[in-house]
């Protein structure tokens, strides 16, 4: 029974179907399944199915966000059911992903926040034009991996230096990796702020934030 | 007759533009910079001023474009009126603000340097088929506050032909109008013979930033042209079907005149862009992609129902090198541009999604150039008989070679390009040493350098120049500015 059901599951999150998604997970909340295995058993299995289609080119990024987002409210619908049964589930890392202070593009960095969350991270997105010391903040609040730094324009390019500088100097450079991106971004300027590293897109920025904390997907 | 192309039948442009001044009231347009809003709200816009949105009537649509001006110059230094943004006149100039430079030596991609932005500048002072030159890169060798400035006093410095630019900061853009000022002699005579048009991007969907909304409104009371850059990135950053993507550079343009207009009547603006499709397997924005020509087409249509001067961002490539897919890219978006009559077209140079500028594309594209300005030249009809009493003349045996009709018009007639396109013979070719375009191009770019002289200008100028760079530097830590040649 519950097979069926984590099948629907699957099946609506490769067809990006939020709605669905959310009413099956609601159902098989309400019939008291584990949580960890709705993920487990309905969610991950739909989500490696899209990845392998983006990866061998029959699915494209619409497919890829439409899951994303269906995945996403599927994990806000677990997360009070996990915290309530003390379970924890297993993730690709934790990540802090904003869009510096003084810049207000979004659209990309949103990009890689969904495809990051599909991937199997649990994904801080603190939104545009975001004080540094906010970035520190979190990070430390969150015991993050990995901190994501958007910048669209030359004249802002500069906080994402000052981010690094600023985690530096509140003991937590050790403790994250930094992935830096954004239109004027380049590896020369990754490697003179001392990032970990550098992506030119969000397809790209996923293989990076797997590299660098040494994980594939989660859950 | 200059041949044309229109992609949008009549019902279509109306329909768009309707959908864009709709868009202005419903859901408005955000706004972070409390000046413009509270000029659009002194103007009967309804303003939420904790949101940033101006809702903006249709009425102060029509208004403000009734008060931009359908047509002006750009300048060169020496006083000539050298782009007319006005009707179907086309002009071509490098694109702007790339962060990497093409290195024709190790074929490596590298931040660029002053003496990379001298030889570029040089190289589109040269090359006859620009009429226009940009501030092409940053210069990484100065601090980031000063990159838009100090571009521009390069530029000044280099070339004769008038400048495509654009500010990075709200106090540079002072800063920047000053060198302008320096070079003209007053304001007023800077506003009457502009040298500059500065571009302003609105962040798609429907966003206008503190510093874009900054710098074109003191544009426009400068009487400095401004150069909306709307850049719908369709699928990702507006709709994905190309008529959506028009209705929302629409409605960030239409903005833009009604701010503009309002911090001036009268300003001188451009309807221009740079739109690009999203590609869904990366998310990039490719610029060479051929519906990126064709919203830009469209853009232009728009732009010309509207009656206003017209720009888009075209001759561009994604590709990293100079190679086959950097030609096609950019010959086939270029006559797009060309046939579409865009006033002035940006980006030769740029490969890399607008990312990087290469010397050697420069010298091709001219040639890309050349062709596109020789297609719209057209067939002109040159005698009474066209060609039947000639072909009478010389008869069943005859040949053209020794005609004085052939002497007189071939010139005229057929463009003749330079040595970066190969028409020799074969074993010529091999020769020659057996070279690549881009190989020619790169000879080609070494010669005509070799032959450049630098433009007059009054040592005084040069002082003040130099003096409002060098001081700007001093502000941001930099106690001297990059050595230039002959200094």
């Amino acid at each position: 029974m519950s097979q069926e059901l984590f099948s629907k599951l699957s099946m609506a999150l490769i067809d990006g179907e939020e709605e669905t998604v959310a009413a099956l997970v609601k159902q098989a909340l309400e019939q008291q399944l584990n949580p960890l295995e709705i993920i487990k058993q309905g969610l991950t299995p739909g989500m490696n199915v899209v990845g392998e289609k983006f990866a061998c080119g029959d699915f494209f990024l619409p497919h890829l966000v439409m899951a994303g987002n269906a995945m996403k409210a599927a994990l806000s619908l677990l997360e009070p059911a996990l915290k309530a049964g003390g379970l924890i589930r297993q993730t690709a890392g934790v990540v802090v992903l904003g869009t510096v202070a003084g810049d207000i593009h979004e659209i990309g960095k949103s990009l890689v926040g969904t495809l990051l969350t599909a991937d199997g991270f649990v994904v801080h997105d603190l939104g545009v034009d975001v004080p540094t010391d906010r970035f520190v903040r979190v990070t430390r609040e969150t015991g993050a991996d990995l901190v994501g730094l958007s910048a669209l324009l030359t004249t802002t390019m500069r906080h994402q230096r000052q981010v690094i500088d600023a985690l530096t100097e509140a003991g937590l450079r050790h403790q994250v990796k930094v992935m830096i991106g954004g239109a004027p971004v380049s590896a020369h300027w990754a490697q003179e702020i001392g990032a970990d590293g550098y992506a030119e897109d969000a397809v790209g920025a996923v293989g990076l934030a797997r590299r660098l904390t040494g994980r594939g997907t989660g859950s | 007759m200059q041949p044309a192309l229109e992609l949008l039948d009549s019902s279509l442009l109306e329909r768009i533009i309707g959908e864009g001044i709709e868009l202005q009231r419903d859901p408005g347009i955000k706004i972070h910079n409390q000046e413009a809003l509270r000029l659009l709200a002194d103007a009967g816009a309804s303003v939420d001023r904790a949101s940033m949105v101006a809702r903006i009537p249709q009425s102060l649509v029509e208004r403000t474009l009734a008060t931009a001006p359908n047509a002006f110059a750009l300048y060169s230094s020496d006083g000539r009126a050298a782009v007319h943004y006005q009707d179907n006149r086309v002009h071509f100039d490098p694109g702007s603000a790339a962060v990497n430079i093409l290195d024709g030596t190790t074929g490596r991609h590298r931040p660029p340097v002053t003496a990379d932005y001298v030889r570029f500048t040089q190289l589109t002072e040269l090359l006859p088929a620009y009429d226009a030159a940009s501030t092409a890169f940053v210069c990484s060798d100065v601090p980031g506050e000063i990159g838009d400035l100090y571009r521009l006093y390069l530029s000044l410095l280099y070339t004769r032909k008038p400048v495509v630019t654009g500010a990075f900061s709200i106090p540079t853009l002072h800063v920047m109008k000053d060198l302008l000022v320096a070079e003209a002699g007053s304001l007023e005579a800077l506003a009457a013979r502009p040298r500059a048009v500065f571009d302003v991007c609105p962040t798609p969907p429907l966003v206008w930033s503190e510093l874009t909304c900054q710098n074109m409104m003191d544009c426009a009371r400068y009487g400095i042209p401004v150069q909306f850059v709307s850049m719908p990135l369709a699928g990702s950053a507006a709709p994905v079907t190309l008529a959506g993507a028009l209705v929302q550079h629409t409605a960030e343009s239409l903005s833009g005149v009604v701010i503009t207009q309002l911090a001036r009547p009268g300003a001188p603006l451009v309807w221009g862009g740079a739109p690009a499709i999203t590609d869904m397997r990366y998310g990039s924005t490719p610029m060479g992609a051929i519906e990126t020509g064709m919203i830009d087409v469209g853009c232009a249509q728009i732009g010309k129902r509207l009656g206003l001067p017209t720009h888009a961002y075209l001759v561009t490539s994604d590709s990293k090198v100079v190679d086959v897919q950097a030609g096609f890219e950019s010959g086939m978006n270029a006559l797009l541009g060309a046939l579409a009559g865009i006033n002035m077209i940006s980006g030769a140079g740029m490969l890399d999604f607008l990312r990087a500028q290469s010397l050697e594309k420069l010298v091709v594209d001219a040639e890309i150039i050349a062709m596109a300005k020789r297609l719209l030249a057209g067939i002109e009809a040159r005698d009474e008989s066209l060609g039947a009493d000639l072909i009478r003349a010389v008869g069943h045996h005859g040949q053209f070679l020794g005609q004085k009709h052939t002497t007189r018009w071939f010139a005229r007639e057929h463009h003749i390009p330079s040595e970066v396109v190969d028409r020799a013979s074969l074993a010529t070719w091999e020769e020659m040493g057996r070279l690549s375009a881009t190989e020619r191009a790169q000879r080609r770019a070494a010669s005509l350098l070799a032959a450049y002289r630098t433009p007059p200008l009054a040592p005084e100028v040069r002082r003040e120049l130099r003096a409002i760079a060098l001081g700007a530097a001093r502000q941001h830590g930099m106690e001297q500015l990059p050595p230039l040649e002959g200094e």
